[in-house]
């Protein structure tokens, strides 16, 4: 019905599976819509937030997410950068990745604050003082910037790309897209930064606050090469899903190997930092503040099997699986690291997110415990239901895979 | 941060061996603010009526209580077990973590008296200061403010009220000082020398034990700068460096040691610093 809407020489499947398919996004978008509905009529006294904890899960699913789409700005710093030209091969799909990761960001986020009428406050009575500021402006301008970026690739859609004029602009905006690329570098790496920088500022949060360090907030460059260090394996993992879900494959081994031994390297870097960084923070910040290693963990909940597992299971393994040829090469530890890097950084955002806030200062309060009710898993859900219609509506209608027409012949 | 320097600077000094726990400080401080009071339904809302719950005011994290008294116990079993009461405002730190977070400046100490602000129409909501604050001063407005029926009577015409989605918290009832300037200059009194207890907090006024002593820390006349000093005064978290501009002080040493953390050693050095302040 649709398939002259199909990328050149590309088959899929038939509409009705298609239609179906559709049919269970929308449920789950409509879920979450009506739960963002109740937030913005009521406000967010619907969610599970309170004055222990004003950064929830919103927060931790927006630093993961925000992260985990980290693989477009450094793809793309690598492939019109530094010109490795292997990753032209993925590069789009990482952009739309990145693009569905910072724009649900965003989304999130407009739920997220008390006032959302005054968003753009940000912009007009900005305090330079502060990380969030930062995150604020380079958010914005980078989620327009891989607009920018994924444009290109709408507009090569088979049918529009007929039009004379918009073939000319899809073709003059991929030869300036190193442009983009750069700012997007630019941009993505402040702001990764600064997310990290909003912890490390805490001075009144032991479990965050990191002083003392050659550069302050030390944070900031953890946060840039952690996101450096799972994004790219995340669009691998992506990749992976939609080839089973397709049955068809999309990129070439050889590829997603490369961008797991990208991903390797800079977790090695990141955990040589981290684990300094771990050490100084016990041995150093905590007891100038009065406080030990231990008392950061309480029970089950925020007990010390998410530092362990942060930092070994699912940082220190998926290093070593992803740095050597012989365990990356095997796609079944390609993706099992990949998945725990992942889940490394998603903890690591947990934690500094929720941990940071349960644990009591004042001597004589007690920890508090969080656990988000339904109103914020239907709207993060619903983040995930618009991230699954993107990705289905382009690799349905647009040329994502270069490879895709030789690998499946 | 720099610690900016003022020539007022207006604080408290709380002695815990006078509180009662009977919380007078704390409904004043409510009335005084119109700070409205938790309510289960809005009847004017029918749509939130059908589909959501408000809080009720058992639930304490969400209640506004920009003044809050915490209990404290020695952690001793009867016959030595011994509880105090601590009231905590906002302590208008002199090094405040909430400040330069703020991404849209809503949140200030710029003014003559240390007094950290907070500008409702200006804030965002996105209780960055909150998860800054390690005294959980500050508090989110998570629902639109409702007085019921007959109570909007006693609202206060010199306290705003503000709307849901904003941040608000203790302001040593700003606008008594704005107003106690006023009348200085109506009496011919200089403003930057207002005499003692020319203005003071609701919670000080309304403190049946006279537990909250409040003025300028500057001033060495003021009774508040003397009692800083004393060999029994400490400030919460002084380890954090946020310099608070509100004083404890207690004669038992368990209550003054709950001041501070020393879990990593350091024991007593609430009592050590502070005996030093007084040598």
């Amino acid at each position: 019905m649709d398939s002259k809407l199909f990328p050149e020489g590309a088959t899929r499947c038939s509409f009705g599976q298609y239609l179906l398919w559709l049919g269970f996004i929308s449920a789950m978008l409509l879920w979450g819509v009506y739960a963002s509905f109740l937030i913005f009529y009521n406000g967010i006294g619907v969610t599970a937030m309170d004055n222990y904890f004003g950064f929830a899960l919103w927060i931790t699913f927006d630093l993961a997410v925000i992260a985990l789409g980290a693989g477009a700005f450094f793809s793309g710093f690598l492939k019109y950068i530094l010109k490795i030209k292997q990753l032209e091969k993925i590069i789009n799909l990482t952009v739309i990745v990145g693009f569905i990761c910072y724009s649900g960001a965003m989304l999130i986020l407009t739920m997220d604050i008390g006032q959302p009428g005054r968003a753009w406050f940000g912009y007009w009575h900005p305090n330079v003082h502060s990380m969030l500021t930062e995150v604020i402006f380079c958010i914005t301008c980078y989620c327009t910037v891989l607009i920018i970026e994924f444009v290109p690739l709408i507009l090569e859609q088979k049918q529009l790309n007929r039009n004379k004029f918009i073939h000319a602009l899809a073709h003059n905006m991929h030869v300036h897209m190193a442009l983009f690329a750069g700012i997007g570098t630019f941009l993505s790496t402040f702001h990764q930064g600064s997310l990290g920088g909003m912890y490390g500022v805490l001075i009144g949060r032991p479990y965050a606050y990191r002083d003392g360090f050659f550069i302050w907030p030390w944070t900031f460059f953890l946060f840039v090469l952690s996101a450096v260090a799972s994004g790219p394996v995340f669009t691998v993992l992506i990749c992976t899903i939609m080839e089973k879900v397709t049955g068809k494959k999309l990129v070439e081994y050889k590829v997603k190997a490369l961008m797991g031994k990208i991903a390797g390297s800079m977790l090695c870097l990141y955990l040589f930092f981290k684990y300094l960084d771990t050490w100084a923070w016990a041995t150093d910040v905590l007891p100038r503040m009065g406080f030990t290693f231990d008392q950061m963990f309480y029970g089950l909940i925020y007990g010390k099997w998410l530092f362990w597992s942060e930092l070994i299971v699912c940082g220190l393994v998926p290093a070593i699986m992803l740095i050597v040829p012989a365990f990356r090469n095997r796609p079944w530890m390609l993706y099992t690291a990949a998945l725990l890097n992942c889940t490394g950084i998603v903890i690591n955002r947990y934690v500094f997110t929720v941990q940071t806030l349960a644990l009591p200062v004042m001597p004589f309060d007690k920890w508090y415990t969080y656990a988000p009710n339904w109103s914020e898993y239907a709207t993060s859900l619903m983040i995930v239901a618009y991230g699954l219609l993107v990705l289905t509506l382009s690799y349905r209608y647009l040329p994502v895979f270069p490879q895709e027409r030789e690998l499946n012949s | 941060m720099q610690v900016k320097e003022f020539k007022i600077k207006w604080g408290m000094v709380i002695d815990i061996d006078k509180c009662s726990g009977c919380g007078a400080c704390m409904v004043s401080c409510q009335v005084e603010n119109n700070i409205a009071p938790m309510t289960q339904e809005d009847p004017h809302n029918h749509l939130q009526m059908m589909t959501t719950k408000r809080d009720d005011p058992s639930n304490k994290l969400r209640t506004l209580t920009w003044l809050n008294v915490y209990e404290l116990n020695n952690g001793k079993a009867f016959p030595e077990h011994d509880v105090a009461y601590l009231p905590r405002p906002c302590m208008q730190c002199g090094h405040p973590a909430c400040v330069p977070v703020c991404p849209v400046v809503a949140t200030d100490k710029n003014e003559e008296g240390g007094i950290v602000s907070q500008i409702y129409p200006r804030c965002i909501g996105c209780r960055y200061c909150m998860a800054a604050c390690p005294y959980h001063a500050r508090y989110f407005n998570w629902w639109d403010p409702l007085w019921p029926d007959g109570m909007d009577k006693t609202l206060s015409p010199n306290a705003s009220v503000r709307p849901r989605g904003v941040v608000e918290k203790c302001n040593f009832c700003h606008t008594r000082y704005m107003k106690a300037k006023d009348r200085a200059r109506e009496e011919g009194i200089d403003p930057m020398e207002l005499p003692e207890g020319y203005y003071v907090p609701a919670c000080v006024e309304a403190c049946p034990t006279g537990a909250i002593v409040f003025g300028d820390l500057n001033n060495p006349e003021h009774k508040v700068a003397q009692l800083a000093k004393s060999p029994h005064s400490f400030r919460l978290l002084e380890k954090l460096g946020l310099d608070p501009q509100v004083y404890y002080m207690s004669k038992r040493e368990w209550v003054r040691e709950q001041g501070d953390n020393h879990a990593a050693g350091d024991h007593n050095s609430a009592v050590k610093q502070a005996s030093q302040g007084h040598e």
